[in-house]
């Protein structure tokens, strides 16, 4: 009863009174098990290196002001890479989620053994950060572009393919009853009745992973896998941070027009 | 008649004589060639600008097969104790990291409400979600680093940080899209603020914050497996080490414990979520 009486006047609770124990007793849990995890972190930290950390960031910050707006010119090259790292990735994970999107749906399926196996190859995809993939890639096809495009797609495989498939499972059933009445086969039925109807959704989703795709790709670099990540890596190593912080602008400006391209095409389509 | 009738009125004819053909997914003609035009001239670029070291890719082709059979025989053990406190270090910095990133997040997330905060306070607000949203991780990791020394906490910070973009901006949406008539009414019993937040705001959004702060920990223990790589604590130091020795049956058994925690928990917070909602 949320009402109770206290002192014969009625006091209005938002909750049973066993069920908001058992929420505090729930945050209470958490509360401990927060404490001893900050424990653990706190006994590997060497907290004298924070004494000084208010220095460290006021000198780091002052060596990246001002950025060294003079190296803007051998930084566009890589910039283009990272775009092609990023479109050329999104384009590659995209054409294997595609069919992959189809064998994972409940309702085009066509035999649970293949779903199983789809919605394994999403899962370990969806798990695994691009810029893992890229430091295996590297050591398998060696540093360069091609190891960082790979690595998007094999990261976006996962991605689009998850998306795809619930849009796929989410479609309007009678469109597909009546083509399939019209005597249409397998194939006929997915063209003509299912495709139509997860298009917008599959632009969308397209354009929304290469938007991410650009943020990755920028980083890809780090690890050898080619674009301005190189350039990133090259300047911090050097402890060259105005040449950092002019990476950074040059970052930033990009997923800002990447993110307003993406946000556009969206409601273009949906 | 408008353009687009006469261009209906003209596929009814033809599909009446047979000739149909599905809707164009891109309905303005101009659009849908230039688009087409536009594909083909950024493959061209790209065929010219983008070179490949095939025959260093052909090298390492041997190297990519025993990466994939050693998938079929990963080793938990040799390695295991390494793998042990890499993944104790990844799991305790995730829950810390989130469970900080989500208080910041809360007043973060308010302020930027459009519905409920003065503008000042929104454009400070939005300006802390878009900071927080544009570098990687792995960018804010370097930098942590080289701030508070290698180890976890600098992890912490970093995972912490990324959250609160990415919370603070949801929780926004949310809000601003919460019906009004709860918080007038509750607004028009004469509740502070902070009744008016806790009664009229708050059961509104609740569900979906919890949805979002499982959501988030999934994120985070993925990231923690990367920000290792630059020193920042967890199972990326030695996912990264393994796989620089070319140890790839060590390499196999860290990716399947993530792939396999990464799973527990999308089942959980499945679980979680259908009984919140």
């Amino acid at each position: 009863m949320p009402l109770t009486m206290n002192d014969k006047t009625p006091v209005w609770r938002r909750r049973e009174p066993l069920a908001q124990r058992l929420i505090w007793l729930g945050y209470f849990l958490s509360l401990l098990l927060f404490l001893l995890c900050w424990k653990i972190v706190s006994d590997n930290t060497i907290w004298e290196f924070l004494a000084d950390a208010h220095i460290q960031a006021a000198s780091l910050i002052g060596r990246m002001i001002p950025p060294q707006w003079s190296i803007t010119g051998s930084l566009l090259l890589p910039l283009w890479d990272t775009i092609n790292i990023a479109t050329v990735g999104t384009a590659l994970g995209v054409l294997i989620a595609f069919p992959l999107a189809f064998l994972a749906a409940r309702n085009t399926s066509p035999h649970p053994a293949l779903r199983a196996f789809a919605l394994a190859v999403i899962v370990s995809s969806r798990s695994i950060n691009a810029l893992i993939w890229a430091i295996l890639l590297v050591t398998i096809v060696g540093p360069g572009l091609l190891a960082g495009m790979i690595a998007i797609a094999l990261r976006s495989i996962g991605f689009v393919g998850k998306l795809l498939y619930e849009a796929i499972e989410e479609i309007q059933v009678t469109p597909v009853e009546a083509v399939t009445a019209t005597g249409a086969g397998r194939m006929q039925i997915l063209n003509y009745a299912v495709l139509p109807q997860i298009m917008p959704a599959f632009a969308g989703i397209t354009v929304y992973r290469w938007d991410i795709n650009i943020r990755e790709s920028t980083v890809l670099g780090l690890v050898g896998a080619g674009g301005i990540g190189l350039q990133m890596n090259a300047a911090i190593n050097n402890l060259a941070w105005g040449q950092v912080s002019m990476v950074f602008v040059l970052i930033f400006a990009t997923v800002i027009l990447s993110e307003w391209v993406s946000a556009k095409v969206r409601h273009a389509v949906i | 008649m408008t353009d687009s009738s006469v261009a209906g009125a003209t596929r009814i004819s033809a599909a009446k004589n047979g000739h149909w053909r599905p809707l164009p997914m891109v309905s303005s003609a101009a659009l849908r060639w230039g688009l087409n035009a536009a594909v083909l001239v950024y493959l061209v670029l790209l065929y010219f600008s983008v070179d490949i070291n095939w025959a260093r890719v052909a090298q390492g082709m041997d190297r990519g097969l025993a990466f994939m059979a050693s998938f079929f025989t990963p080793d938990f053990v040799t390695r295991g104790g390494e793998i042990a406190i890499g993944l104790r270090e990844s799991l305790t910095m995730t829950f810390v990291a989130t469970v900080l990133g989500i208080a910041f997040a809360i007043p973060v997330g308010l302020g930027a409400a459009r519905n409920i905060a003065p503008a000042p306070v929104y454009y400070f607000c939005r300006a802390i979600i878009a900071l927080s949203r544009t570098f990687q991780e792995i960018i804010i990791a370097i930098l942590f680093v080289a701030m508070f020394g290698f180890g976890p906490l600098a992890g912490v910070m970093t995972l912490a940080f990324a959250t609160v973009g990415f919370m603070a901006k949801l929780l926004a949406e949310d809000i601003e899209d919460a019906q009004r008539d709860p918080m007038e009414a509750v607004r028009a019993t004469g509740a502070s603020w902070l009744q008016w937040i806790n009664y009229a705001v708050q059961p509104q959004v609740m569900p979906r914050l919890i949805g979002l702060s499982l959501y988030r920990l999934d994120i985070n223990f993925r990231e923690s497996a990367i920000i290792g790589i630059v020193g920042a604590g967890g199972i990326g130091a030695t996912l990264n080490t393994s796989i620089n020795r070319y140890d790839y049956d060590t390499s196999a058994a860290v990716l399947l414990v993530i792939i396999g925690i990464v799973l527990c928990s999308e089942y959980l917070s499945g679980y979680v979520r259908k009984w919140t909602a």
